[in-house]
């Protein structure tokens, strides 16, 4: 008997052309139920793409998308009850109030006068309570946001797309929302996130894709995209007058108000190397640092690759 | 109420809460246009003008036509603006990402365009019991007439909002194509009236027959018998329905 449980979104050599234009190329991942998943990539790269399309707002050229095992295209409505989806969009409907808004979309998904009280709880969690009869169109940007928010979670799915979620909003929301994730996903909701905030991902996420140009760049634990590439950065304040000696000029990221920093890669340039030959070229050292390579560093360095490809 | 239905209900009473919500505008003001048409004509022609019905005044004959033409017009807007509108603001994400089925999203955009279209038609009748009586010869013909003919323009209304993309494409689908068609359709004359061409270019129009098929469940009698009426109507009524539906399950202009 197999006792592998179901994967709370199964992504299965999905393409979407528009014309000549090859959106996705067959694109396959798998989310495991529980999993806090970062989906990331540039601008253009399929992720709103994917993402349209496991929503239902897009059809998909050929392939397979289900969610917790229900097809979203043949089971679409156990699929769509399962699944809530925070869009990029900031939308809204102008002729409601917020607590209508919510209960409406409540309804939509077959909820009743039950989840009313969810919904209350939501509203105080978001920092919505004191709006809760404001129309819609009276919001401020944030405060839409928030609404977005409640309207994915309000039938309490099991599965959570954020697609930048935090796009343009203040820091307090940010840690509003992060805060209220978090207690989700504790209790067991799956959550997929898409963002640009590369440090939001980092932070957030136990496994990430990477799409670049409608293709999976990565798919890995954050741990292990992280240690992937085999370099740190060493940053340098120089004595004055002093510079580089030639061959570790080529290693140059950056050079800002006399502070230098290189990117070593390990295997080619190991750090006591780069020490013998600043001391052979006479070079005076006032500081020193190391940084190991974060999230950005490592999705810059994919992306580029993708690029040069 | 098993999921389904409530999802149904829900969109159903949405779309209530959402003409209700500026009820001046949706309900009061097509009610104060027709009574003005009323006024103008029935003051201006009133005399000149003759029912061709043996005992209708041309004031009584007036007002059908009028009730019958605000419910086209109305259950056209209701139907196509929601959805230019939820298109254009991006909001139609909300039902597009709902487990809703294109019977549901039909069967509600429909029924709350039908509960507009009988509350205009029941404000103007109430309104011109003030100017003039009316009898009601054949209820049932009225009501099928009503229902398939607000049906209809519903349905119609679906097509156009999915099928427009801006604002402009509803107005011009409005003033090109449903207040033609309603302004000749035998809304202020008799079609027997008219000179053969005009009389034969009207029996072409469905809106004609809804017009005609109302004013027959007033007087009882008509420039066309009712079962003709009544197949023109429901003909009517299965093709754009059928467009509507369709356009409603493959996601036209929607479902990218």
């Amino acid at each position: 008997m197999n006792n592998t449980p179901i994967d709370a979104l199964k992504i299965d050599a999905v393409q979407k052309s528009y014309g000549a234009l090859q959106a996705l190329k067959g694109v396959s991942f798998n989310i495991r139920q529980g999993e806090f998943f970062g989906l990331l990539g540039p601008n253009g790269a399929g992720k709103s793409t994917l993402i349209n399309i496991i929503a239902g707002l897009s059809r998909a050229t050929s392939g397979h998308i289900s969610v917790l095992g229900h097809d979203t295209v043949t089971d679409f409505r156990t699929a769509r009850r399962k699944l809530g989806v925070v869009p990029q969009e900031l939308v809204f409907d102008p002729f409601f109030n917020v607590v209508d808004m919510l209960r409406i979309q409540a309804g939509y998904y077959g909820c009743g006068e039950e989840v009313w009280p969810w919904i209350d709880e939501m509203l105080e969690r978001l920092d919505l309570a004191n709006k809760r009869n404001s129309m819609m169109r009276m919001l401020s940007g944030g405060m839409k946001r928030r609404v977005l928010i409640a309207q994915a979670l309000v039938h309490k799915p099991p599965v959570v797309i954020l697609d930048e979620p935090t796009a343009g909003v203040d820091v307090e929301l940010r840690r509003t929302l992060w805060a209220f994730m978090r207690d989700l996903h504790v209790k067991g909701t799956t959550v997929v996130l898409t963002t640009h905030y590369l440090e939001e991902a980092q932070e957030m996420c136990g496994r990430i894709a990477i799409l670049d140009k409608g293709e999976v760049r990565a798919l890995e634990t954050t741990s292990a995209l992280l240690g992937r590439n085999p370099f740190r950065f060493l940053r340098l304040k120089l004595g004055e007058g002093a510079a580089l000696p030639e061959g570790l000029r080529e290693l140059i990221t950056s050079e800002k108000e006399g502070v230098i920093e290189l990117k070593l890669e390990t295997a080619k340039h190991p750090i006591n190397g780069v020490f013998t030959a600043l001391r052979n070229a006479g070079v005076v050292i006032e500081d020193v640092h190391t940084r190991e390579p974060d999230l950005e560093d490592i999705f810059i360095e994919l992306t580029r690759a993708g690029s040069a490809a | 109420m098993n999921p389904n239905q409530r999802g149904f209900y829900t969109l159903l009473k949405k779309e209530v809460m959402r003409f209700w919500a500026v009820l001046g505008q949706t309900v009061s003001a097509p009610v104060i246009t027709a009574l003005l048409y009323l006024l103008v004509f029935a003051q201006a022609l009133q005399g000149r003008m003759v029912s061709g019905y043996e005992g209708i005044s041309y004031t009584q004959f007036l007002v059908p036509g009028l009730v019958m033409m605000t419910v086209i017009q109305n259950a056209f807007a209701n139907t196509s603006s929601s959805l230019i509108q939820s298109k254009v603001m991006g909001n139609i994400v909300f039902t597009l990402m709902a487990p809703l089925g294109p019977v549901e999203w039909f069967g509600a955009y429909i029924l709350a365009a039908l509960v507009r279209a009988a509350l205009v038609a029941a404000a103007m009748l109430t309104v011109t019991l003030l100017f003039v009586r009316l009898p009601v010869a054949q209820p049932l013909a009225l009501l099928a007439v009503f229902l398939l003919s607000a049906g209809s323009l519903a349905a119609l209304g679906i097509v156009a909002g999915l099928w427009a993309q801006k604002f402009d494409q509803i107005a011009a689908f409005t003033n090109f194509i449903v207040t033609p068609l309603s302004f000749l359709s035998g809304v202020f004359y008799s079609v027997h009236s008219l000179p053969s061409f005009w009389y034969t270019a009207s029996h072409l129009n469905p809106f004609f027959y809804m017009i005609d098929g109302f004013r027959y469940g007033f007087f009882g009698h008509a420039d066309v018998a009712i079962h003709i009426s009544l197949l023109w109507i429901a003909g009517f009524f299965v093709l754009v329905s059928g467009i509507a539906y369709w356009m409603l399950h493959t996601g036209y202009r929607m479902r990218k």
